[in-house]
């Protein structure tokens, strides 16, 4: 077994993460790594725990074994699956997206990234009082938010439409603004749940180039979930594959789209072929035991 | 295409279907007013319960019934079916209101208030105008302000609090219990009376703010209900359902306003009057009431005020942004809680006396209503509800004329409510999201412009 | 034991009025969603209505027999008020559906007041005593001067009820409607591509609703024998109480919760205080659903992330 670049400088462990949901297992054992300035994918076909994963790691969830280890730059360590959701995204720097886009929609796109400096904003107000009496640095502190959220609107190319409500983007846009609303709270680690989903091949292109943007200019560790194969192959750096719960592959893209399993699983199979490839895994795991 | 041919080839009214309809509604209605309006249930001499027969009257609300319904499926509703899909009245109305104009009407409105008691007396003298400065300009004003303060629950943190009124009565309860007891003045207990109040926000707030839906409504209300029955009950204290009367009078600085050698008349040679005293209250309410709107628009612009409108429109998406939304929740129940307080000790002292009475569940309603008429998180739309609402039902006192046509019997004042609950139910289907539903940016790049009300979600509490 | 006995009695019996109450409450949250806060009133009608007809069948048509015209009376009440609460509906909630959430819990708080100030306008704000209907009691047991009673009223009630729910249960269990009803619960728009006609669906719910309410608001002005315009509110927040404690969407829970607030408010009154019952009642509303909010039949409510 040799060492991968994600083992040594990990900025999430998972570690045997098992969460039940009544008799129902929806992730069972899960150990992985995420490195960081990596761009890790969680892939797996539908049902196979990947968004319990997210929000087991984000919170929305309470692993019901297991420990969830974050690791800042600075050499901070975190327990997510002790702290409260909005402790997670707060102090612990994980921003997270979701599946079905939740964006602020009757807001302004301006308005959306503001509060994604919520906490930053809040200390700077004096905890509104110093804001309200108009004494403390709010004033300059706003500005610099506004500043932040524009160089943010520049990236996903939407500056246009920042006075615009954000209910009304086209579904393209409201992807790049829930990530350009996550990125907005200076994450450590950006969780983006099928990102890709809906998008055309343009869009997808653009997306690409986004996240790339992120891992290479921002310094943020993204850990993805996507259906879509030719993103994941294309921009990560490491992929993990679940099936039913369960880890099946762990490796580089290379590694696991050659992985016998992950073909069988994931990408599916005649019948036939399904025997034929447990019986060579039989063979293959013969020959390891 | 279809819809355009079908508009232009509409045919005239289908009589025979409208009379139908109005046949059917006749007789629903006849079921319903029959027995409920023509057969009234009265005591005798003897103290015995009997039926008085009054078809009569049954009858006349059976026609109006009829007539009314004829004249919709006639008219009404084939023009509306013909006007189609397009966008409704109302959507062209949230659009049409430019922000500048809407600050104008502000303004205009302001400019309004201030001189109203200056208008009032001069056409009518100081008795004159008692009536007018107190039953409309005060009375609508307390409601402005408690719908101002309740707007910061249900209408920006969008958590729907029924039991608003809970923390007005302990905003009177205690500016009355305070003055009696410990001699105090207004101006002391009036931040007393805000900050009492918004403890009490946050212990009933507290462990409400996980509920969702319906659920939190429903326990707000139980809370309200609970602090009545408990200022009916703890009679030690509260003095019961009797109430508690000879609360002090406000001051101005000082200067009691009475008959005594330092009273207010005396003091600038006036001739004495109880109107200097309304004046005054009127002009309190309305600072205190302009105080609620300007610590609102601040909040607004406020981290805090956004994490409110944001916690209505997501909040899981707010958790996810690291956002404590139990804390903003308890700021929102503590803050609305604060300014009802401030109406609370202003209506004591202003009344002199207070009782349970005041603060049935049916106040907390007409508040809400108020906050939802005129459209959730607008001020101006919160502060024309109030205005129409409360001086419109005041307004049914004044139709003393009408007893020339119907009797010397007739009480317009009875019918007060009736008509306000009506006005709800019309109001709601006419403009569900009510008067003014385009929400108003707190911050711009290049221009602010409005937010139509069809995208702003209403909260999940 | 005997104070224990006689408040067990009571209990039951104001306890499946609010079962009654609470059905109409549980049933149309589960097909819309909303909380219908006129129920309440309608209720108070209903009893109103039983009253006027009561009065018309003994003094005006001199129907001697009380059995007879309470069953008469119970039959009118039932079909005016299912009257009077589809027409609600029709008028008030149905433009509503599918807009803006609170807009129909508005407009219900505004049908609430209408119901009740209409009937003050239309009846007159004094209390409406009526003479006893139904005198007799049985006693169970009598120690120490302390009679432990059961009312005629009292069994006439509880038989009434369980009948009527007996009878209900059948029409939601094994009826094509109780099915569309069931249907439209899970998923409306589902249930409409599949025939279901919805909007008569919900209707008929309410109309169901109504006249298990106008049975409680009968048993009600014969058991307490007055009626007031402003009896709808505590009754109703009470039994809708209950459908929270049972559960919310639950019909069994809906009668469950009613006893259990019944027997808490008697046995409260029984052995604490009278003046503080109805504080218990809505501590008791708070407290379950801040801490058992899907009720004790009812399924939980999973948020979805």
């Amino acid at each position: 077994m040799t060492t991968e670049r994600w083992d040594n400088d990990p900025v999430l462990t998972v570690e045997h993460v098992t969460m039940r949901f009544g008799g129902l297992v929806a992730v069972n054992d899960l150990t992985f790594k995420a490195g960081r300035g990596d761009i890790t994918a969680l892939i797996g076909p539908n049902g196979a725990g990947k968004t319990t994963v997210f929000n087991c790691i984000t919170g929305f969830y309470k692993p019901t074994m297991g420990r969830l280890d974050l690791a800042h730059r600075d050499g901070t360590r975190y327990m997510l699956e002790r702290m409260p959701d909005f402790k997670i995204s707060g102090k612990a720097k994980v921003a997270r997206t979701f599946q079905n886009i939740r964006l602020f929609s009757g807001m302004t796109l301006l308005e959306n990234l503001l509060v994604a400096q919520h906490n930053a904003l809040m200390v700077a107000s004096g905890m509104t009082v110093g804001g309200i009496l108009g004494i403390g640095g709010y004033r300059a502190k706003e500005k610099e938010a506004m500043e932040r959220a524009k160089y943010w609107l520049d990236k996903i190319r939407l500056t246009a439409r920042a006075d615009d409500p954000a209910g009304d983007l086209p579904y393209g846009a409201q992807r790049r603004l829930e990530i350009a609303r996550a990125m907005c709270t200076g994450p450590e680690l950006l969780c983006l749940d099928e990102p890709a989903a809906g998008l055309n091949p343009r869009e997808s292109a653009e997306l690409n180039e986004l996240l790339l943007g992120i891992r290479d200019t921002e310094r943020t560790s993204l850990l993805l979930i996507e259906h879509d194969m030719s993103v994941v192959m294309e921009i990560s750096d490491h992929v993990v594959v679940l099936e039913y719960g369960t880890k099946i592959s762990d490796g580089t893209p290379a590694f696991v789209q050659n992985d016998p399993r992950v073909i069988a699983a994931y990408l599916g199979v005649d019948d036939e072929e399904v025997e034929k490839v447990e019986k060579q895994l039989d063979v293959l795991t013969g020959e390891a035991g | 295409m279809t819809d355009t041919a079908h508009a232009t080839s509409r045919p005239g009214p289908d009589y025979a279907k409208a009379a139908k309809d109005a046949l059917l509604a006749g007789i629903i209605a006849l079921g319903i007013f029959g027995p409920l309006v023509g057969l009234k249930t009265e005591q005798n001499m003897s103290n015995e319960l009997i039926v008085r027969n009054d078809m009569a009257s049954a009858l006349i609300i059976v026609a109006i019934v009829m007539a009314g319904r004829f004249l919709l499926s006639a008219f009404v509703f084939p023009r509306m079916g013909a006007r189609g899909k397009k966008p409704t009245v109302a959507n062209a109305i949230d659009e049409g209101v430019k922000p500048d104009r809407t600050k104008l009407y502000a303004r205009l409105g302001l400019l309004l208030l201030f001189l109203y008691p200056i208008i009032v007396v001069s056409l009518l003298g100081f008795q004159g105008s008692l009536k007018w400065v107190d039953n409309f300009g005060i009375q609508i004003l307390i409601y402005v302000m408690l719908g101002w303060g309740l707007n910061i629950v249900v209408g920006l943190a969008g958590l729907l609090d029924l039991g608003y009124v809970a923390f007005y009565a302990v905003g009177a309860y205690s500016y009355a219990l305070l003055a009696i007891n410990f001699d105090l003045s207004f101006w002391v207990l009036l931040p007393v009376a805000g900050i009492l109040a918004a403890m009490w926000g946050v212990i009933l707030g507290f462990p409400v703010l996980r509920l969702r839906g319906d659920y939190l409504a429903i326990v707000t209300l139980a809370f309200g209900e609970i602090i009545r029955l408990v200022l009916i009950n703890f009679r030690e204290l509260t003095n019961g359902s009797a109430g508690i009367s000879s609360i002090p009078k406000v001051t101005l600085f000082g200067i009691p306003f009475d008959a005594s050698p330092d009273g207010f008349a005396k003091m600038f040679d006036l001739p004495l009057s109880s109107a200097y005293y309304k004046i005054f209250l009127y002009y309190l309410i309305l600072l205190l009431a302009l105080l609620t709107a300007y610590v609102t628009i601040r909040l607004r612009r406020m981290p805090i005020g956004r994490a409110w409108e944001a916690l209505r429109e997501d909040e899981v998406a707010c958790r996810s942004l690291g956002i404590n939304t139990t804390n903003t929740k308890l700021t929102a129940f503590a803050i609305g809680a604060m300014f009802a307080g401030f109406a609370g000790s202003f209506f004591a002292a202003r009344q002199g006396f207070v009782s349970p009475e005041s603060f049935v569940f049916m106040e907390s309603a007409v508040i809400v209503a108020i906050v939802v008429l005129g459209g959730m998180g607008s001020m101006i739309g919160v502060a024309v509800a109030a205005a129409a609402m409360i001086g419109g039902t005041e307004l049914l006192r004044e139709l003393t004329f009408l007893k020339a046509v119907f009797g010397p019997e007739f009480n317009p004042d009875q019918y007060r409510m009736l008509l306000f609950g009506l006005a709800m139910v019309g109001i709601m289907i006419w403009r569900p999201r009510g008067f003014v539903s385009a929400r108003q940016p707190t911050a711009f790049l290049f221009e602010r412009k409005a937010v139509s009300g069809s995208l702003v979600k209403e909260g999940h509490g | 034991m005997e104070i224990f006995l006689q408040q067990l009695i009571n209990g039951i019996t104001l306890g499946s009025i609010y079962g009654l109450i609470a059905i109409g409450y549980t049933m149309v949250f589960g097909i819309i969603g909303m909380v219908n806060f006129a129920h309440g009133d309608v209720f108070m009608v209903s009893a109103f209505i039983a009253l006027i007809f009561f009065l018309v069948l003994t003094t005006w048509l001199g129907i001697a027999s009380v059995a007879l015209a309470l069953f008469l009376v119970l039959i009118i009440a039932m079909v005016l008020t299912g009257l009077l609460s589809w027409s609600i509906e029709r008028i008030a909630y149905r433009p509503l559906r599918g807009s803006f959430r609170l807009a129909p819990l508005i407009s219900a708080i505004g049908m609430s007041i209408v119901l009740s100030n209409f009937i003050q306008v239309a009846q007159g704000p004094r209390n409406k005593p009526t003479p006893p209907m139904v005198r007799d009691v049985i006693v169970l047991t009598d120690s120490n001067g302390y009679a432990v009673t059961l009312s005629y009223k009292q069994i006439i009630i509880m038989v009434t009820t369980a009948v009527l729910l007996a009878a209900f249960w059948y029409v939601v269990q094994k009826t094509p409607l109780g099915r569309a009803q069931r249907a439209c619960e899970q998923d409306r728009k589902m249930a409409a591509l599949l025939g279901v006609n919805v909007d008569r669906t919900i209707s008929l719910t309410f109309v169901m609703g109504a006249a298990l309410a106008a049975v409680a608001g009968t048993m009600y002005l014969m058991y307490y024998g007055v009626v007031n315009f402003s009896d709808g509110f505590v009754p109703g927040v009470k039994a809708f109480t209950a459908a929270v404690l049972g559960g919310i969407g639950s019909l069994p829970g809906a009668v469950l919760g009613g006893l259990l607030i019944g027997l808490i408010e008697t046995f409260w009154s029984g052995y604490f205080s009278i003046d503080y019952k109805d504080v218990a009642a809505f501590s008791i509303l708070a407290i379950v659903l801040i801490f058992m909010p899907q009720g004790i039949l009812g399924r939980p409510e999973v948020e979805k992330v």
